[in-house]
C-alpha cells in the first residue's frame, strides 16, 4: 500500500499533496485544542507501533506480501486527528530513511492509510460500538458493552484497511487513463483498474485486513486489563 | 496520568514501550515468513528494476521519478548486507532507526504544538 516514486503521475501525486495537508493543518490544531502536554509519549508509541507493525511483512499466494497498518487501533487510543498525525509520521520516516513509499507519494499514502484508513475505520468504530466521547468505552458506566466495543473495533479495522487498499488500487489504475506519452504508451503506473483493483484487494479482503482487525482486537484486550487509563476518554 | 509531567520515561507507559522493543527484535519474522514463501515486496511496489521484469519495460516517468530519492538505508537492508542472519540483524538495526526517528519527529511535533497552546 506504500505507492512508490514513479507511479503516480504528477496530477495525481500533486492533488493527494493538495488534499493532505489542510487536513495536517487541521489536525494539528485539533491537537493543540484537545491533547495534554501528558499524552505526547502515547503520540509518539503509537507511531512507533505503526511503524513497527508495517515492517511485519505476511506473503500471499500469488507472490506477494501485505501488512497491517494499525490506524483503526490508534485512532480508538488517541483520537482520529491525533492518529491521522501519528501514521503520517510513521509513513514520512519510512518514506525518507527507508524508501518504504516515495517521496512524491507522501502526500498520496498518508492520504490513503493515515486519513482515508483511519477515519473510515474509525467511523465504522463508532458506528458499531455506539460509542460516543467522552465517554470512556473500557471504564464501567461507558457507553455501549465492550463486545459491541471490540466488535466495532474488528469491523472497524477491517473495513479501514480495505479502504485504504481500495484507494491504492484506484489512485494506481487511473494512471493509463491520464497519463500517456505522445505514443499512447503509460508514462506512469501501466495497469488499467480491472487489474489494479483484484491484485490489491484481494489480498487485503481475505488476509490483511484479517490480521488488522485481529491486532487491533488483541491490542485493545490487553489493554484494557493492562493500561485502562490509557484509553482515550 | 492527568497531571503527570510530559515525560517519555512515564512509569506507566514503561512495559508498553517493552512491547514496541519485543515488536522490533521479532520484525525479521517479516522478512523470513516471505521467504519462506518466495515472496517479493507488496503489489504495485516494485523498483525499476524490479518492474522491467514484470511489466517488461519501464515506463518513461516511472523511470524519471524513481531516481528522485535515494534513501539511506532502502527497503530496510543495508547494503552488504541483503541476506541471511545479517539481513535480519539490519532489519531489526531499521526497525530500533525508524522508531528512534518517529518518536523523535512525534514528541518535536507534539511540544511544538502544546507548547503553542501554552498547555503544559
Amino acid at each position: 500500500m506504500h505507492i512508490p516514486d514513479g507511479y503516480l503521475g504528477p496530477i495525481t501525486y500533486g492533488s493527494l499533496w493538495a488534499a493532505i495537508i489542510p487536513l495536517w493543518v487541521y489536525a494539528s490544531k485539533k491537537i493543540k485544542e484537545t491533547m495534554k502536554a501528558s499524552r505526547i509519549p502515547l503520540l509518539a508509541m503509537a507511531s512507533a507501533f505503526s511503524f513497527v507493525i508495517m515492517m511485519f511483512n505476511v506473503p500471499v499466494p500469488g507472490g506477494t506480501t501485505g501488512h497491517a497498518t494499525g490506524s483503526t487501533l490508534i485512532a480508538i487510543l488517541i483520537g482520529p486527528w491525533a492518529a491521522s498525525i501519528a501514521l503520517s509520521i510513521a509513513l514520512i520516516i519510512q518514506a525518507i530513511a527507508f524508501g518504504d513509499g516515495g517521496i512524491t507519494a507522501i502526500g498520496a499514502n498518508c492520504f490513503n492509510i493515515a486519513f482515508a484508513g483511519v477515519f473510515g475505520g474509525y467511523g465504522i468504530y463508532r458506528l458499531i460500538s455506539g460509542f460516543n466521547p467522552p465517554s470512556p468505552p473500557f471504564i464501567k458506566g461507558g457507553q455501549g458493552g465492550i463486545n459491541s466495543h471490540l466488535i466495532g473495533a474488528g469491523i472497524g479495522a477491517y473495513i479501514g484497511i480495505n479502504i485504504s487498499a481500495l484507494l491504492t488500487a484506484i489512485e494506481l489504475g487511473i494512471q493509463p487513463l491520464i497519463h500517456t506519452g505522445a505514443d499512447g504508451s503509460p508514462l506512469y503506473s501501466p495497469f488499467p483498474l480491472s487489474i489494479t483493483i483484484p491484485a490489491i484487494m484481494i489480498g487485503n479482503l481475505l488476509i490483511f485486513g484479517i490480521i488488522e482487525a485481529v491486532v487491533t482486537i488483541l491490542v485493545l484486550i490487553y489493554l484494557r486489563k493492562s493500561h485502562p487509563e490509557l484509553i482515550r476518554g | 496520568m492527568e497531571n503527570s509531567k510530559f515525560e517519555i520515561r512515564n512509569p506507566k507507559l514503561k512495559n508498553l514501550w517493552i512491547w514496541i522493543g519485543i515488536l522490533i527484535l521479532l520484525a525479521p519474522i517479516g522478512l523470513i515468513l516471505p521467504e519462506i514463501f518466495k515472496a517479493g515486496g507488496a503489489w504495485g511496489e516494485w523498483g525499476a528494476d524490479e518492474s522491467e521484469k514484470i511489466i517488461g519495460y519501464v515506463p518513461d516517468g516511472l523511470k524519471r521519478l524513481s531516481k528522485l530519492w535515494s534513501s539511506p538505508i532502502t527497503d530496510y537492508t543495508f547494503s552488504g548486507w541483503e541476506t541471511g542472519v545479517k539481513s535480519y540483524i539490519g532489519y531489526i538495526l531499521s526497525g530500533i532507526i525508524g522508531v528512534a526517528l518517529v518518536i523523535g519527529l512525534s514528541i518535536l511535533i507534539g511540544k511544538f504544538l502544546v507548547r503553542k497552546n501554552g498547555n503544559t
